[in-house]
């Protein structure tokens, strides 16, 4: 993996992949920037406004309100995700049948459809059918996602974990499974503690697929959306309204093209902006451990 | 003095003469630990599994028992709304749909990876880091942005309410995570077998074939299980770029609730069909998918 051979005939492999990418990803950019300085009024009608759409869309109060939700939506679901799952992960089984069984129950919630996730908690979570909400009744506490925000949050919170700490597991999983038995030997040798090995075995082997679950959490939590719209459906009022459903609502639903298209660019920036810094870590990381080289 | 070996999972292996501690205590206090791991992962997994638990189980009830009275399990078991859905051709087709469409993502995704992940695991070429980063920024992309945009793109091309589509669609964000991931596997095949295979006469189109793909057999496999996966689970798009030719389960799904109130054992049906498709998948790959996970990384 060091030592690459410089080549610029590589280009030719790179090609197809670009050119369908560049497809779906530039031409749509494109235009999403054409909106984005322009007033359309009709086919025929349009107005180039400059930065306008732009200034109104940071000084809107509940776009701002939308993203100070998001932001501590992921850091919650963050402060929650990567502990657990580094715990599930110690805790898994390493070898037999059984390593197999708890792997394929842990990946489920994963595969199923995101707005099939909402559909679940929704049954889950109602006070007249649902088991959770109907036990929580039966046991007095006033629980009721579509009235009390805070129970809101706290589901929407809830089925985040449920859902994506496996992804947070099966990483930290894979992390330990490469640490080598001599490792573990030496450590018992020197009579190490459980914490010991953790602080100074473990945890410094996981750092490299914990960034990577940092930054896939961080950047699939940014962009939530068919979980808490069937869910809660953005309510009560708005108090789970994360921003890819507010963009949503404004391009679609009420067609407004160029403050929506100043918005999504916006959005995609803080976005690149994030996981430029976490591209830029995971590079550092890789060039410390292969000093002649890496990606 | 007590010497006592902590940690030790396979200790019994070790014993040293230092220890005080009998091989038959220390196994105790092994198999005390590994129960109590047992049962938080047990508590764990049961959490996990209530919320699908009460999916299936309300899948087999009718809709008088569901909203009746509260039953922890289906007291008249009923297979009704699973031959509701099996009998009704606008419902299964949304399976059809979109398995069709997840099957023509993995098959184009792959074709065009599988290059271009070579060529970034083993040589460098001009504008190489910037085109890595480009890629993943896309991984990132918020399918909400590029919505509105997607429409008016397939349209204008009449592409619109096609499986092509929806399958070209997710290669925006399938493209960049397959790349990712099968450049972990290949860089970790040592490039004397490349240098190798061309001394012995292959070119490279047949070695790249008869020799490299087999060698990361078990990436491609776990390539193809996150490629199903977000391209099963996404609906947004999807959602946006068909109409009723190639329409999703998850559209589909929402005809379930209706002006007279929700259809929900029909909806708990529909949900617990889009689950199995995901644990077959898993399941053949369960031997390779933990190295999978760390996108061929550790």
């Amino acid at each position: 993996m060091n030592n690459k051979v410089p080549n610029n005939r590589a280009w030719l492999l790179v090609l197809p992949m670009l050119v369908l990418v560049a497809f779906s990803a530039i031409i749509p950019l494109m235009t999403v920037v054409n909106y984005s300085v322009q007033d359309v009024l009709g086919p025929n009608a349009r107005f180039f406004t400059g930065t306008e759409w732009f200034e109104s869309m940071l000084n809107d109060s509940a776009l701002q309100a939308a993203f100070l939700r998001q932001i501590s939506f992921s850091l919650i679901i963050l402060a929650i995700q990567i502990p657990l799952g580094i715990g599930i992960a110690l805790i898994m089984p390493k070898r037999g049948w059984q390593a197999s069984a708890v792997l394929i129950l842990i990946t489920l919630p994963l595969l199923i459809p995101w707005n099939v996730v909402g559909s679940i908690w929704q049954i889950f979570t109602r006070g007249d059918i649902g088991l959770m909400g109907w036990g929580l009744r039966e046991l007095g506490v006033d629980y009721n996602i579509t009235r009390n925000a805070g129970d809101a949050w706290v589901t929407i919170v809830l089925m985040d974990v449920w859902h994506w700490t496996p992804l947070v597991a099966m990483l930290c999983y894979s992390g330990l499974r490469s640490i080598p038995e001599a490792y573990y030997q030496a450590a018992r040798i020197d009579r190490a503690s459980k914490w010991a090995v953790f602080r100074y075995i473990q945890l410094p082997k996981l750092t490299n697929v914990l960034v990577i679950a940092v930054l896939l959490r961080f950047m699939h939590s940014f962009m939530i959306y068919a979980e808490p719209f069937v869910l809660t459906g953005g309510g009560p009022g708005s108090a789970t309204t994360f921003l890819s459903q507010s963009l949503t609502t404004m391009a679609v639903g009420q067609q407004d093209l160029g403050p929506s298209a100043a918005f999504s660019l916006i959005y995609f920036l803080v976005i690149l902006l994030v996981s430029w810094v976490f591209y830029t870590t995971i590079m550092h990381m890789q060039k410390d451990k292969h000093p002649h080289g890496g990606a | 003095m007590s010497y006592q070996l902590e940690n030790t999972q396979r200790g019994e292996k070790y014993t040293t003469i230092f220890s005080k501690v009998t091989p038959a205590q220390r196994r105790n206090r092994n198999a005390r630990s590994r129960w109590r791991a047992n049962c938080l992962l047990g508590l764990y997994l049961i959490l996990m599994i209530l919320p699908i638990y009460w999916l299936i189980n309300m899948s087999l009830q009718t809709n008088s028992e569901i909203l009746g009275s509260m039953t922890l399990w289906p007291q008249n078991l009923t297979f009704d709304n699973y031959i509701g859905i099996f009998t009704n051709s606008s419902w299964y087709m949304g399976y059809v749909n979109s398995m069709l469409y997840v099957a023509m993502n993995m098959l184009i995704t792959i074709c065009v990876a599988l290059p271009a992940a070579y060529a970034f695991s083993r040589f460098t070429f001009i504008g190489d880091k910037h085109l890595f980063f480009w890629l993943l920024t896309n991984l990132m992309a918020p399918p909400a942005v590029f919505l509105l945009p997607y429409f008016q793109l397939y349209y204008s091309v009449g592409l619109f309410d096609t499986h092509i589509a929806v399958a070209l669609a997710h290669c925006l964000f399938n493209i960049p995570l397959a790349i990712w991931i099968l450049e972990g596997f290949m860089s970790s095949v040592p490039k004397e077998i490349d240098e190798t295979a061309y001394i012995d006469g292959y070119s490279f189109p047949r070695f790249f074939v008869k020799i490299f793909i087999p060698m990361i057999r078990s990436g491609i496999g776990v390539t193809l299980f996150f490629l199903f996966m977000f391209s099963w689970v996404e609906l947004l798009l999807a959602r946006t770029l068909t109409a009723t030719n190639a329409q999703p389960i998850g559209m589909i799904m929402t005809r379930t609730s209706t002006a007279s109130g929700i259809d929900w054992g029909t909806l708990a049906a529909a949900g617990v069909l889009t689950i199995i498709p995901g644990i077959l998948v898993v399941y053949f790959v369960r031997n390779h998918i933990a190295k999978g996970f760390a996108l061929g990384r550790t």
